[in-house]
């Protein structure tokens, strides 16, 4: 099979696609889109290190994954608003763009309706994924992809300036991970916002999250390689993330309730300052654990896995209105009755579990306790063991501080001026 | 007699698999001289042995020819559990096609090796699509998607892999229209890297417990690594055959256990294993995996998205119908549908066969505790 040059193909394409219109786009792809999806999938199989495969302005249609395995590749388009990769007829593959590579850059494009993930990078080291778009164009629906942007088991991955929009799980989603920085980026009408889960490591920072199910998520999943803790996440704006939550049944998400601002479950050492949250109508901050997911049985979680929210530091944030009508039926009804017709539950919303066999003297130990030093900001512990028994707003046992978190560094060459 | 002699030599000596750089393969299937097209048939040449398997990866119900070559006066050494450890220039094939009725109609049903033994494919009676070359240099394995023209005179090298629209009639006369995807070379290493980590190919069907079975050779019916190691291909094969491990074919009289844990070791083990690609989701298929929740049994779904498919659990005892790895097996969309690649169809026998065995899983996963 001969290709003609590549910049031929490339020209052609961007010369026909520019002009399309929304209407044009859902029709079968023309010649030359399918001639430059073959010539892209090429360039990504046959890619070298050190090689920038370059996607040119327009619109253009693909109907399989683009699979990457080769180091130091960047994908470069023109901007999230001109370079677009349409996977609106997508028949194969379970992600838009599939990476493995290390040293990997994406950049200045978008990614819209994949059928499954939007850009999946699955075990690389040195990430860096900058000003791009995942998109379901049709807005929140459970058929949408789970993840728009979804690095896992990497080492060292910043995510900065995107934009990730109503991905049925969640828009940003890092998983199984260590060091990584999350930054100045927009998540809406997605399930989860942003959402770090058994990671070691992640700086969550100037993000806007917002008409979400949740804003910004730090879970622990049982069953994985490793258990995640050590997240910071601070001066991001949280607000009004109270879109209905759509996320397909069974997943672990959908357990999360709408208006809720940032939620840790199960996860450990986590540290939320600095924050602007808002409108939140269940809850701004929530912290529970594995057994208030949805999935606890005794035959469902190996003994090793912790499902506690230890650790826990809640400082300096500007919290406003929220609480003011949560999803659940039973937060409901706790509102009402604890703090009337027209109260809001407080800022945290704690389930109350406590691993009992953890306990000194009766105490959680004080590096496994949630810290809140936050003006009038009120814990509420809904008594989770105890079927909402014995709630409580006693801020007694949050009166304590932690020891901070360390900055997360990305050097070395790679990372080099960021 | 001595012209014919010297004709032998000749045609021997040009009909062995040819060798290229690792950077430059052949545009054309024909070159590496591993299958080729003589009578109206495609035929192993010489030296290359053709071979099936036990349980097999279901691919939209395409049959598949398959062949091994090893260099000679070189051995693969025989290996309990990973593939075969093949020496450099070794080269692996598989074709696949469809066979034909007498309308011209294309076959949907469950392949083995009736269609050839060891004679070759009649052309007249098979659509082929495409052949996969796994060849192993120096550095390691190296995976190439040819794909065939409809003269079926050539097959291509297409690193993009390609889209074929497929109409396959069943032996009930039901149609199923679907695009067989042939993968780009990337996309092979999303099965053939079973340590995801180094990303290294490696063949998934030549392993000791896949290969182990009968196969109709031309002298007659013999199992493959026997016949393999007195065709001096293999070395150190255990004298006792019983101590090699072997999966169930589904037409063999193996139980409902084997079988279901041989189908997806083959389809879903080379991802997920604990090193695999699929590591990420703690669901391990591979065979040997013995912990319960490991293999899927009360185990909550990490990643799956809408693949999930409103079951909460990846096995729950006795109720296929709420579990996630029979919804995912049922479904053909590229967001939920397992294994992620190489099919455009539900494989109805392999459904049947996992949805047997978990409907007679005893137990249940609903002891809530904390």
């Amino acid at each position: 099979m001969r290709y003609p040059a590549s910049h031929f193909i490339f020209a052609t394409c961007a010369s026909l696609l520019v002009g399309c219109s929304p209407s044009e786009q859902a029709k079968a792809p023309s010649e030359a889109a399918q001639a430059f999806e073959k010539q892209l999938i090429k360039q990504f199989v046959l890619a070298k290190p050190g090689d920038v495969i370059t996607i040119p302005a327009g619109v253009h249609p693909i109907s399989r994954s683009l699979s990457l395995t080769a180091d130091n590749v960047t994908i470069r388009g023109e901007g999230m608003d001109k370079s677009v990769l349409s996977f609106k007829g997508q028949i194969a593959g379970a992600e838009g763009i599939l990476v493995s590579g290390n040293n990997f850059i994406i950049e200045d494009l978008a990614i819209e309706d994949a059928k499954g993930d939007g850009i999946k990078i699955n075990e690389a080291e040195n990430v860096i994924i900058r000003r791009i778009r995942t998109e379901w164009t049709n807005g929140p629906d459970e058929k949408n992809g789970a993840y728009g942007i979804y690095p896992v088991q990497t080492r060292n991955t910043l995510i900065e300036g995107s934009v990730a929009i109503a991905a049925s799980d969640a828009g940003i989603y890092v998983g199984q991970s260590h060091n990584v920085v999350v930054r100045n980026n927009r998540a809406e009408y997605n399930v989860a916002g942003i959402e770090i889960e058994n990671t070691q490591g992640a700086d969550v920072y100037d993000n806007l999250a917002t008409h979400n199910t949740g804003g910004i998520l730090v879970f622990n999943m049982p069953n994985l390689p490793q258990p995640g803790f050590g997240t910071r996440v601070y001066n991001n704006r949280i607000i009004a993330n109270n879109t209905e939550n759509f996320a397909p049944e069974g997943t672990a998400v959908a357990s999360v309730p709408a208006g809720s601002g940032v939620v840790i479950n199960s996860n450990d050492r986590v540290e939320i300052f600095n924050n602007h949250v808002e409108d939140n109508q269940t809850a701004n901050v929530i912290i529970s654990s594995y057994f208030s997911a949805g999935f606890y049985t005794t035959a469902s979680t190996a003994d090793a896995f912790d499902p506690y929210p230890e650790g826990i530091f809640i400082y300096d944030n500007q919290f406003i209105g929220g609480g003011d009508s949560p999803d659940l039926l039973e937060l409901q009804a706790l509102r009402v009755a604890a703090f009337g017709i027209n109260g809001r539950l407080p800022d945290v919303l704690w389930d109350g579990y406590v691993n009992t066999d953890k306990l000194v003297d009766g105490q959680v130990p004080a590096e496994a306790r949630i810290c809140v030093q936050n003006g009038t900001a009120q814990v509420v512990n809904v008594d989770g063991p105890n079927n909402y028994a014995n709630v409580t707003t006693d801020m007694t046992a949050h009166q304590c501080a932690l020891d901070k978190l360390p900055a997360i560094e990305l050097d070395g060459a790679f990372f080099g001026g960021q | 007699m001595r012209l014919g002699l010297l004709l032998v030599l000749l045609l021997t000596g040009c009909s062995q698999p040819q060798m290229y750089e690792r950077e430059n393969p052949p545009e054309r299937l024909s070159a590496w001289q591993v299958v080729m097209i003589e009578d109206g048939q495609l035929v192993p040449r010489d030296r290359v042995v053709p071979y099936d398997l036990n349980m097999a990866l279901f691919t939209d119900n395409a049959h598949k020819f398959r062949t091994v070559y090893v260099p000679q006066g070189q051995q693969a050494t025989y290996q309990a559990e990973d593939a075969l450890d093949f020496p450099v220039g070794s080269i692996v094939s598989k074709t696949f096609y469809y066979p034909k009725d007498e309308n011209g109609q294309l076959g949907y049903h469950t392949d083995y090796s009736d269609d050839f033994g060891s004679k070759g494919l009649n052309l007249q009676r098979v659509k082929l699509i495409e052949t996969r070359i796994l060849v192993r240099h120096a550095e390691g394995w190296q995976a190439l998607p040819y794909v065939w023209n409809n003269a079926q005179t050539e097959a291509t090298l297409e690193w993009a892999g390609d889209i074929k629209p497929l109409a396959l009639t069943d032996k009930a006369g039901n149609q199923v229209a679907f695009s067989y995807v042939v993968p780009d070379a990337n996309q092979c290493a999303g099965c053939h890297a079973p340590n995801h980590t180094d990303g290294a190919l490696k063949p998934i069907g030549v392993k000791a417990r896949h290969i182990n079975k009968a196969y109709p050779f031309l002298g007659g019916q013999d199992n493959q690594l026997v016949h393999w190691q007195q065709a001096g291909m293999l070395s150190d094969l255990p004298q006792d055959l019983a101590l090699v491990p072997r999966n169930a074919r589904f037409d063999s009289e193996d139980s409902l256990e084997h079988k279901a844990r041989s189908y997806l070791d083959i389809n879903c083990g080379h991802c997920h294993n604990p090193s695999g690609a699929a590591d990420t989701s703690g669901l391990w298929l591979h065979q040997g995996q013995q912990d319960q929740r490991r293999l899927g049994r009360c185990k909550p779904p990490v990643a799956a998205g809408r693949g999930a498919g409103h079951g909460r659990f990846s096995i729950m005892p006795g109720e296929a119908d709420k579990s996630i790895i029979s919804y995912r097996m049922a479904s053909t969309d590229p967001g939920e549908m397992m294994p992620e690649l190489g099919r455009g169809t539900v494989d109805r026998d392999g459904l049947a066969l996992i949805n047997a065995w978990i409907n007679a899983m005893p137990g249940d996963c609903s002891t809530p505790g904390h």
